[in-house]
Parts: structure tokens; sequence; C-alpha cells
């Protein structure tokens, strides 16, 4: 048993030969809430395509959960980004849960569906969904649709959470309560949790470190001690300044240029 | 009503109309799920294109279908999700396709009929032999969707989370389209290359508008499915018209009738009690 969930060591992506972010070295210790932040296109979702096992590193070496990384992990439980369902998209919740547990087998579940199902009920409680599991996925609402997502990826009783950007579809009353959710449940199971976000505002209550990628390179730190336009200017070497305005808030201001990016 | 029976070719038809009605039901539901609607209906558009081309030849027009729509469904299901949005591409192929048929028709002597049954379908000339072949079709096509049934739900519903837990999408994608290619062909038979939406399509759009549990859906789907082609099968034998009108008919108005009732069912359904 590891104390690091993530080992990154000189890790490097690329898409195709054109280099996405080099050099990235981190530990992130188990049982500890980390957001992924940086603009759009700096490679976040790279990072954690490459957690899952889904995209090879260019270089370096990268350990999770004590092993290379592999597809279809039944330790990390994953919400994939720009998850909203069609509004006609008709399963019940409660069986999109379901499909978190053995959707990845050949057949039809023959055995072992009561297991299944106190499963899926005791995950649906974790978020507390009760109310609306039984309901087709694609009528619900956006925050409804993001706890059913959750719910399937601790379904599996994961030790890791991997979670691409589930508050970007929310309203601000929504994303404070999913934050608090998925805080409460990882302290609870004792999970670790990455989660990418574009605003850290809503997350600084509740995260113990920051990975930020922007510009070809991961810094990752204490949110204090890394978003600081010091901090900012020295792993960037171009002038970021950190503004805090009345209410504490934070805003970042001159990484957002990624000039040079493929997707961009 | 069992003097329908007396016949070998109202019991071939019924024969084969319950298993293909039976197939197409509850792949329809997938149809529908994934959104494939087109590419179904694209599949056996280019299967007219192969059956006629096999009557020229001298084959079986059967045997040309499934060519055609195995390979052009292999195609689509590999280009997967890159495929969505490209009805305009799929269309201009369809229509060509469409015109090779027609040219493939022209060359052959017995034009009419031939493209008659091949358009609209003609349930009630299949022979025993012609029930054999969609009864190892059906088989196929069934084994192939319960050995699918998990991983394909899966990916239907969200591609990139199947894709991370380990579920092979793209082989799936494959794999679905080419089991769609024999049921498109087995279907062909009953109602045509033009009326395929009507039992694949149809039947499983009615049935997620009563339900969204995935099992009961497939089975509410084949239930509509088989009794679309029963009551067409019995109607047309008491009538002059052919059966794919009646088929068709029936579950175009259910379909319309189940869309109208929505508004009342939702204000029963939300009444306090």
């Amino acid at each position: 048993m590891t104390d690091e969930a993530i080992v990154a060591s000189d890790l490097a992506a690329a898409y195709g030969t054109r280099p996405i972010w080099s050099g990235a070295t981190f530990s992130i210790p188990a049982g500890s809430f980390t957001a992924v932040l940086g603009p759009n296109g700096s490679g976040k979702s790279t990072l954690i395509r490459m957690i899952l096992g889904q995209i090879e590193a260019a270089r370096g070496m990268l350990e999770v959960l004590g092993g290379p990384p592999h597809r279809g992990n039944p330790s990390i439980g994953y919400v994939p980004q720009g998850s909203s369902f069609d509004p006609d998209l008709s399963i019940r919740g409660r069986d999109f849960i379901g499909l978190g547990i053995d959707g990845h087998r050949w057949g039809v579940r023959l055995a072992g569906r009561e297991k299944a199902d106190a499963q899926v009920r005791s995950a649906i409680d974790a978020v507390d969904a009760s109310g609306y599991a039984d309901r087709s996925l694609g009528r619900l609402s956006g925050g409804e649709q993001q706890r059913l997502l959750l719910a399937q990826a601790l379904v599996g009783r994961p030790r890791l959470l991997v979670l691409d950007e589930p508050l970007s579809h929310l309203d601000l009353r929504n994303q404070r309560a999913m934050v608090q959710l998925i805080s409460e449940v990882a302290r609870r199971r004792n999970l670790t949790v990455l989660l990418i976000a574009h605003d850290v505002n809503q997350l600084l209550a509740h995260i113990d470190h920051v990975l930020y990628i922007a510009q070809g390179k991961l810094a990752m730190g204490k949110p204090k001690d890394i978003i600081t336009s010091s901090r900012l200017t020295e792993i960037y070497s171009s002038p970021v300044e950190v503004i805090s305005d009345s209410r504490g808030r934070l805003f970042v201001v001159g990484l957002e240029e990624e000039v040079s990016h493929p997707h961009a | 009503m069992l003097e329908l029976f007396r016949y070998d070719f109202m019991v071939h038809a019924f024969e084969a109309g319950t298993m293909v009605a039976i197939v197409a039901g509850a792949i329809g539901y997938f149809v529908v799920l994934r959104s494939s609607a087109f590419a179904a209906h694209a599949l056996s558009h280019i299967g007219f294109a192969g059956a006629t081309g096999a009557v020229v030849l001298g084959l079986s027009p059967i045997f040309g279908l499934l060519v055609f729509t195995l390979g052009s469904g292999a195609t689509i299901g590999a280009l997967g999700n890159r495929i969505r949005g490209r009805d305009v591409t799929i269309g201009i192929v369809l229509a060509w396709t469409l015109g090779l048929g027609v040219l493939f028709l022209s060359l052959y002597r017995g034009y009419a009929t031939e493209a008659y049954a091949l358009l609209f379908g003609q349930i009630l000339g299949i022979s025993a032999t012609d029930v054999a072949v969609t009864l190892v079709a059906a088989l196929v096509t069934v084994a192939g969707l319960i050995a699918m049934y998990r991983p394909l739900l899966f990916s239907s519903v969200d591609e990139d989370l199947a894709s991370a837990k380990g579920v092979p999408v793209t082989a799936l994608s494959i794999g679905f389209m080419a089991v769609l290619a024999v049921a498109v062909t087995e279907a062909v038979q009953v109602v045509g290359v033009l009326l395929i939406f009507a039992l694949i399509v149809t039947p499983a759009a009615i049935a997620v508008r009563f339900t969204s549990r995935p099992p009961v859906a497939i089975l509410i789907g084949v239930g509509l499915a088989l009794a679309f082609t029963w009551a067409g099968l019995v109607i047309a034998y008491y009538s002059p018209h052919p059966v794919s009108f009646f088929i068709t008919s029936l579950a175009f108005a259910t379909y319309v009738g189940v869309r109208l009732s929505e508004p009342i069912r939702d204000r029963v359904l939300k009444a306090p009690g």
C-alpha cells in the first residue's frame, strides 16, 4: 500500500509530434482532494486520459494507485467531460449506475443481481439521489445528472475519483452543492479526488492541492502557495497577476493565451 | 380465423413475420438509443443495390442484400462517432446506390415484380427455404444482441465513459452495425427496403416513451412489432391491399396516438394521490 495515489516523474504529453506539456513531476497523496486548473486547451483532459490509461505518455513515468495506468482500472471512478445527456435518452438513472458495476462485461447480468442492486442503492444514497433515480436520465436537470454520474463513479467502490469538469454545466448554487457533496463523500470513503475545473473559487474551502497546467508546464502545491502573482509569474516566466476581490475570490490574469496550442 | 393457416403461404408469412418482428423490435431499442435510425435506413437502401446486383448475376437477392448491408454496416460502425451529423454524406451515398439498383434492375428481365418485392416487401411470397434462412439469421442476431447487451448499452449511453471502463467501443460499434445489417436483411423480406423504419424504428420509438427500463423497453418493442406484423397479415388476408401498407399504417397510427395522448397521460400521472 502506497501513500501516493498518483506519482509522475518528468512526464510529457504530446499530440502527435507536437508537445502539449512536459517535465511534469508531482505526487498526489492518497486521500487528498486536488483541483486541476488551467486555461482551455492547456492539456488538463490529456493528463486525465493518461491517468485512465487511454493515451500513452510521450515521455517519463506515471504511476496510478501503485501501478502503471491501464484502461478499465476498477479502482478508478470516472465522470467524463461535457456529460449532459440527450433529452430523448431513455434509460433510468438506476440502470445507468448499474452499468458502472458490470457494464464492461459481455452478455446479460445473470448472477449477483441482488448484490448489484444493493451496491446501486448505496451509491444513490451516497449522492442523495433516491428521489429521481428511477426517472429517465435525459429528463433530469444538469445538477441531477451530475449527481447520478457521480453515483456511477462511486458504485464500484473505487479508491480514486477522476472528475473532468463536473461543475461546468451547473449554476453557482449547484456548483457549491456538488463540491460539498464530492468533498464529503471523499472524506467518508477515504477517496483521492482529482477534479478538473475552470474556476478555483468554489473549490478553495475543500481542496488540499492545486495542479496548475498552462503554457506547456505543470505546477503543483497548496492553493495559497501556488495561486499567487509571484509564484505563477515565476513558474510561467511571464507576468501573471492574481487579483482578489472584496469577498476573497481569486482571479488569475495572464495565463489565458495559448498561442501555439494545436487544439486552440 | 384459423382458415388463414390452411394455406402454406400464410403459415410461412406468419413464421417469418414473427421471427423478423422479434429481431426488429429488439434491435430497434439500440437503434433508437444510439440515434442510428438514419444509419438503419441507409443500410437498407445500400442493400437494395446489392440485392438487385445479385439478381442480375443470377444469385439470390438475399445474398446480395446481406453482403452489401454487412459491408456498409461495418464501414459505418468503424467510422463510429465521426459519422454523426454526416446525414448529407450518407444521403448522397444512398441516393447513388439506389440509382445503381435501378440500373441493375433494368438489366434484369423480371424488372417490375423483383423491384416491387425488394422495395415494399413480399411476405406472402416466402418459401419454406426462406423461412429456414430467416430462422438462422434471427438466431444469429438475437445471440449477437445478448452477447453484446451490457457493453452495447453502456457505450450507447456514454461512449467516453464506457471506453474508460475498458469497453472496446469501436469493435462494439462495428459488431452492432453487423448485427443490424443482418436484421435489416431479414426485415426487407417483410416490409421491403423503403418501409424498414416501420418494424425497426417505430416499435422501439413507441416503447421508450412508456419506460426507461432497457429490458422492459425491449420487450414492449418486440410486443409491438409482433402485434403490427400479425395484425397486418390478418387484415391483408381479408383485403385486396398489401401487407406492408397495413403494418406501416398500424405502426404509424400507434405512434401518433401515443404522442397525442402524452399530455393527458402526464396530467393523470402528476395528479395527487
